[in-house]
């Protein structure tokens, strides 16, 4: 068991390269899915929105997916595979009231940060997107989500991840989200989200009667694309008051910034234990 | 000694086909009952793989929106890794701290290792819902560099490279490849430093995975330290599964072994019993330092903090204090008992935090379907297949031939 000194440096030295090469891609990836102004979004006004359930059919229409089956007075649903947004109607404080689900297009999405192909990204314009030849189905996205978004085809022998994405081709074509564009009660509005922020504290400061104080996605997960602005607390509307304000893939930068330290470290530390602990007959020998 | 090395490359050149159909043969008894257990649910899980690249994962397990990685993931990938811990582990302690009270264990412990990492591979493959595009994660310029995933599969390969090294030379000796085993020799060291530096990494990443599920994972279980946690856990997960595989693969190959390896086995296993109680001790204080830490003291007073206390006191502490009693007065028995206690409580820790208290608030549970658990142990089954053919051809647990110690 011996091994030529310059050998074992060379080795060394790669991939302490190929690990700090790695560490600055990582950095810049992280500066790219900072806040930027000029990031889009969605604001929904859940006191405007009737529930007509007609983006859903939008959506479905969109996305080439087929129409959902709403039954009268609906329970309770979720997102699934083949339903990217829902409306639900909350029994509240305030009466029954209607609120739409679909993906928040985090500002730092974890989804983005989990995904080891960069099959879900951070659009730079603002939506998150999940790309078909790149993901390979591990489902990390839908273990990292704290708003429980991407769905997976379980049916399907080449399964897609399924996520509302902002309708990035229409986008790209100039045109806004197909529920944006189709809600007749003007409940949804597309622009920069810094305007979309000022745009609700407008709505709320002119009517504080009217809303709660808060705009949702502001700060939850360290911003979304989303905003939602309501009535009532935003707990009586199903939605996560509980995620926190900081962003998801902060809480794995501390353990991502100390592997290439032990990657380096380690084996020079291992190196010297195994020369300390050499049984002198052998050194002898190799003398 | 030249003339001799000749004659006999020139053999192995003329029989080297031969001799490897007459080694595909099996050796042995057929009708064993570990045999007639095996084959049958092998053969069945055969079926449900062909099915499952026919009509889907969700036509054979209960995953669903909610519950994204089940048993497949859960046990085989979660749960295993920390088994094989083993492996790393005890090359540190031979090769790296010189114990040589442990090299006859070393190789088959590599080779448990191997086996357990390339299974588990495979079971990660089932389990992904689009496996050909893993070559996305291995080539091209798909790099998800800021992934916990992306750099857990990088040293998992890797480390099955190492693997493979460390455990080449056994091969090497089986083909009378001299000049590959002299070799194989030298590139020793490189793979057992960067082995262990790996495996620190991938056994605490895949505790990292969980760290964005701050949200669904019970806060008893959930803490910033899972990486660390991870890594102290696979070193007596590992032993563990060393003290339990040493047991009974040195029944079941008994006739491999020269007289002496009674004795000095049990010797092992009284030493690798104080690894485990010092490793678990470890373990108790840390998870002490983050419950205390974490203000979690709310949570003990429900039925989730029951389950935990379980946990800590029956799988951590219970075993501890076994493992302490019986290497102090040295008995076996206790020994395989703590062992068997402590890879219960692996699992318990392992499926805990991967499916039982993982969206511990909603209503409907996840409980693995048939298929899934046929699969598991369809994986297991063969895993074991391999190692027995390996163990019956190969130098593993024999002696190395004489002409490896005459040509170093």
């Amino acid at each position: 068991m011996s091994i030529s000194r310059r050998t074992f440096f060379k080795a060394m030295g790669a991939t302490a390269v190929a690990l700090s090469v790695g560490k600055e891609v990582a950095a810049s990836a992280e500066e790219m899915t900072g806040e930027r102004p000029e990031l889009y979004g969605v604001l929904y006004d859940a006191t405007r929105c009737v529930g007509c359930h007609g983006c859903e059919y939008d959506c479905a229409e969109a996305h080439g997916l087929e129409y959902p089956d709403i039954p009268k007075n609906p329970p309770l649903r979720k997102t699934d595979e083949a339903h990217l947004t829902v409306v639900n109607h909350y029994e509240t404080s305030k009466g029954s009231l209607p609120v739409k689900v679909q993906c928040m297009h985090c500002t730092q999405p974890a989804c983005d940060a989990a995904c080891l192909t960069q099959a879900m990204h951070k659009t730079e314009d603002g939506p998150v997107i999940w790309r078909e030849d790149k993901c390979m189905g591990c489902r990390y996205c839908m273990i990292s989500c704290p708003f429980d978004i991407p769905k997976f085809e379980y049916q399907s022998t080449n399964p897609r991840i399924m996520k509302c994405d902002m309708c990035h081709d229409r986008l790209k074509e100039g045109e806004i989200p197909a529920c944006v564009y189709n809600c007749p009660e003007e409940a949804m509005m597309y622009g920069k989200r810094s305007d979309l922020i000022r745009e609700a504290r407008k709505r709320i400061h002119e009517n504080p009667d009217q809303y709660v104080d808060y705009i949702y996605g502001e700060h939850e997960a360290g911003g979304t694309s989303w905003l939602y602005i309501s009535a009532v607390p935003f707990e009586e509307l199903g939605l996560k008051t509980s995620i926190q304000k900081k962003s998801y893939p902060g809480l794995t930068k501390g353990f991502i910034s100390s592997i290439a330290p032990v990657d380096i470290l380690l084996p020079l530390g291992l190196l010297g234990i195994y020369e300390a602990t050499r049984s002198k007959p052998e050194t002898i020998e190799e003398d | 000694m030249e003339r001799a090395q000749i004659s006999c490359t020139d053999n192995k050149d003329n029989n080297f086909w031969k001799f490897i159909l007459s080694e595909l043969k099996p050796k042995g008894k057929i009708f064993t009952p570990f045999n007639v257990i095996s084959l049958p649910i092998m053969l069945v899980g055969l079926v449900i793989i062909y099915l499952r690249f026919r009509d889907g994962i969700g036509s054979v397990t209960n995953l669903n929106q909610e519950i994204p990685w089940g048993l497949w993931i859960g046990f085989d990938v979660v749960t295993g890794v920390a088994f094989a811990g083993g492996a790393y582990v005890l090359v540190f302690m031979v090769n790296i701290l010189n114990m040589k009270k442990y090299k006859p264990i070393l190789r088959v412990t590599v080779l448990n290792g191997f086996l357990a990492y390339l299974f588990y591979s495979a079971a990660l493959l089932l389990d992904l819902g689009r496996p050909l595009k893993i070559i996305n994660v291995i080539i091209g310029n798909n790099y998800g560099v800021s992934s916990v995933l992306f750099l857990v599969g990088w040293h998992f390969l890797l480390y099955m490279l190492a693997l493979l090294l460390e455990f080449s030379p056994a091969v090497a000796e089986w083909l009378n490849a001299r000049k590959l085993r002299k070799f194989l020799g030298t590139i020793g060291l490189g793979a057992v430093i960067f082995g262990i530096t790996l495996s620190v990494l991938h056994q605490s990443g895949i505790g990292a995975l969980y760290l964005m599920a701050i949200d669904k994972i019970h806060p008893l279980w959930y803490s910033e330290y899972l990486p660390l946690q991870f890594v102290v856990a696979s070193v007596f997960a590992g032993i563990a599964m060393v003290i339990l595989e040493g047991s009974i693969s040195h029944k079941v190959f008994a006739h491999q072994l020269g007289h002496n390896a009674h004795e000095e086995h049990n010797s092992i296993l009284v030493g690798l019993a104080k690894i485990c109680a010092g490793a678990l001790f470890a373990y108790l204080s840390l998870m002490i330092i983050v419950f205390v830490h974490g203000k979690d003291w709310k949570y003990l007073d429900s039925g989730w903090g029951m389950w935990y206390l379980l946990e800590m006191i029956g799988f951590v502490i219970l075993p501890m204090l076994i493992f302490y009693f019986s290497y102090r007065h040295k008995n076996l028995l206790a020994i395989r008992i703590a062992a068997v206690i402590t890879l219960l409580g692996v699992i318990l820790n392992r499926m805990n935090i991967s499916i039982i208290v993982y969206r511990w608030y909603d209503v409907e549970r996840y409980v693995p379907s048939w298929q899934e658990f046929v699969v598991t142990l369809t994986i297991i089954f063969i895993e074991i297949w391999v190692l027995r053919w390996i163990i019956m051809r190969m130098p593993v647990l024999r002696k190395s031939p004489e002409w490896v110690r005459d040509d170093h």
